[in-house]
């Protein structure tokens, strides 16, 4: 018996503390951090292009573009600029993604839709849509018909494949238990497929939306007076680093703006999730 | 007055495999029918062809009698996942299932309240499924199935997913339901003690392709039965008995052969 304990022990007497090996792997919200990191970006610009050691030609100041900004808010042109670009992402985007909601839901639901349109979506998603522009133009009219039809054709593929991806990945055995109480097959849709559907979908928004506010600058910037792409093309041509830096501030904010109402959006309703 | 259930030749195969052969049993109003066998023998499947949640191969599943005039949905499920829609709350998860019967409002409301006193979870009603514990959560499932008032109600390893106390308490919880108000069930486990604490006639299926080995009949009432009981000790250990050879035999076959 103390044969057995002193082999089990390590010679010296002394008791050794369990060594911590867990831990990880589980997320933690950090908010600060992601504001640390721009600080210290946007720090480290400011002295670089002050010292001389990134040459203007390189990056603008951060306080030059700071200050385009303000001028620009002042002089009102940020708003004659920012309101139709964000008309044509609201209207695109919300006819790119309910279209999208509606196929994928349907792709999900029904083997033959399923069939017909998956290798169609899997066809059209790899297009760059912007090529498709000029095509647009001489279908949807030189104006808005086709910015929309730009944005709303970019948010419609990522929503399909996001929507029936989500119909497909909602818990069978709870459509087992609707039928089982005799569930009609619209409620089943309605109350058990649709909310067990909606994290994937809203997943899936968060990255057609992306590519909804990509697709609205490239519209922007072939054919349009106002907008955030005709503010930064018009700099670019010009060289003018500040103004281009200040468009593409606006472009992030938009993006960040996006992301927040999704946010919003999910712990409103995913409120549920464990 | 009631609804019996007869299965008259049962067959079942998935592709080439044989999972149920030639069952034919009577379901009698009133009683707890338990179907036990080796896992992988066909009970569950055989529960979900009650259900019409599956066409059998081959025998007909037939309702004797009509199920009483106020039953929403006579073959009522019990699953041993639960199924509760987590987006909804305990309240929410009953009122689906009366949602599509045109029960709104105060009436809705009095059959919830009820079906939640029944199952001790009146202080829960505004509770999210992710907020229970699994026993509470079978609890909720239970009161679903209460809700529409089925003829029958068939529980398939309703306890199997909850730890061995939880196991303890719900079964009583089951017992004090049956004993107020008798209903009719067919009661699916691979757990031995909860068919013989549970069931009025327990039916011993082969391993598979699943067949009637055995039916074993309990005549202590349900109420009065003790675990350490010698009569119900006697049936656990014939049924034990019974079953030792085909559960090893079952444990030792190659899935998909």
């Amino acid at each position: 018996m103390a044969e057995t304990e002193a082999a089990n022990r390590p010679n010296d007497d002394k008791p050794i503390e369990v060594r911590f090996r867990g831990g990880g792997f589980a997320p933690r919200s950090l908010r600060w951090v992601g504001v640390a990191v721009f600080v210290v970006l946007i720090g480290l610009i400011q002295w670089g292009t002050q010292s001389g050691w990134i040459s203007a030609l390189t990056l603008p100041k951060p306080s030059d573009v700071l200050a385009t900004f303000v001028q620009l808010w002042e002089s009102g042109l940020l708003f004659k600029h920012l309101q139709p670009s964000l008309t044509r992402l609201v209207i695109g985007a919300a006819l790119g993604a309910s279209a999208g909601i509606a196929t994928g839901v349907l792709i999900g639901l029904f083997s033959y839709v399923r069939a017909g349109l998956v290798p169609l979506v899997a066809a059209i998603f790899p297009i760059p849509k912007i090529a498709l522009l000029p095509l647009f133009v001489i279908w949807f009219g030189i104006d808005e018909g086709s910015k929309y039809a730009l944005i709303a054709f970019g948010t419609f593929t990522p929503t399909v494949v996001a929507t029936y991806g989500a119909v497909d990945n909602v818990d069978r055995s709870l459509i087992r238990m609707g039928q089982s109480f005799g569930l009609s097959w619209s409620s089943i849709v309605r109350k058990i497929v649709l909310p067990g559907a909606m994290p994937g979908i809203l997943s899936g928004l968060r990255i057609s939306l992306a590519i909804a506010i990509i697709l609205l600058v490239a519209a922007e910037m072939l054919g349009a007076e106002y907008g955030i792409g005709a503010y930064i093309l018009e700099a670019g041509s010009l060289y003018d680093l500040e103004r281009l830096f200040a468009g593409v501030v606006i472009l992030s904010l938009l993006g960040v703006l996006v992301s927040a109402l999704i946010g919003l959006l999910e712990k409103r309703l995913l409120g549920w999730r464990v | 007055m009631g609804m019996d259930i007869r299965l008259d030749g049962i067959c079942h195969s998935y592709g080439d495999t044989d999972v149920l052969r030639d069952i034919s049993l009577e379901i009698p109003t009133g009683q707890i029918v338990c179907l036990v066998g080796p896992s992988g023998c066909g009970k569950s499947t055989l529960l979900r062809l009650i259900g019409g949640l599956e066409r059998p191969g081959s025998g007909r599943v037939l309702q004797l009698g009509a199920p009483p005039a106020d039953s929403l949905n006579p073959l009522t499920f019990v699953f041993q996942d639960f199924a509760l829609l987590p987006w909804r709350s305990v309240k929410g998860n009953i009122s689906l299932v009366l949602e599509d019967h045109g029960i709104r409002g105060q009436r809705s409301k009095a059959i919830i309240d009820d079906v939640l006193k029944r199952t001790k979870l009146s202080d829960f009603a505004d509770a999210l499924p992710k907020q229970l514990s699994g026993g509470m959560k079978q609890r909720v499932a239970i009161a679903r199935a209460l809700a529409v008032n089925p003829a029958v109600m068939l529980m398939d390893e309703p306890l199997s997913a909850l730890d061995a106390q939880t196991r303890e308490l719900l079964m009583d919880d089951l017992v004090a339901l049956w004993t107020r108000q008798p209903f009719t069930a067919v009661y699916v486990t691979h757990n031995l003690a909860e068919a013989v604490r549970l069931g009025h006639t327990i039916v011993v299926l082969s391993r598979r392709p699943g067949q009637i080995r055995e039916i074993v009949r309990i005549d202590t009432p349900i109420g009065e039965r003790r675990a350490g009981d010698p009569v119900c000790q006697t049936k656990h250990d014939l049924l034990w008995e019974l079953m030792r050879e085909e559960a090893r035999a079952a444990d030792e076959e190659l899935i998909d052969g």
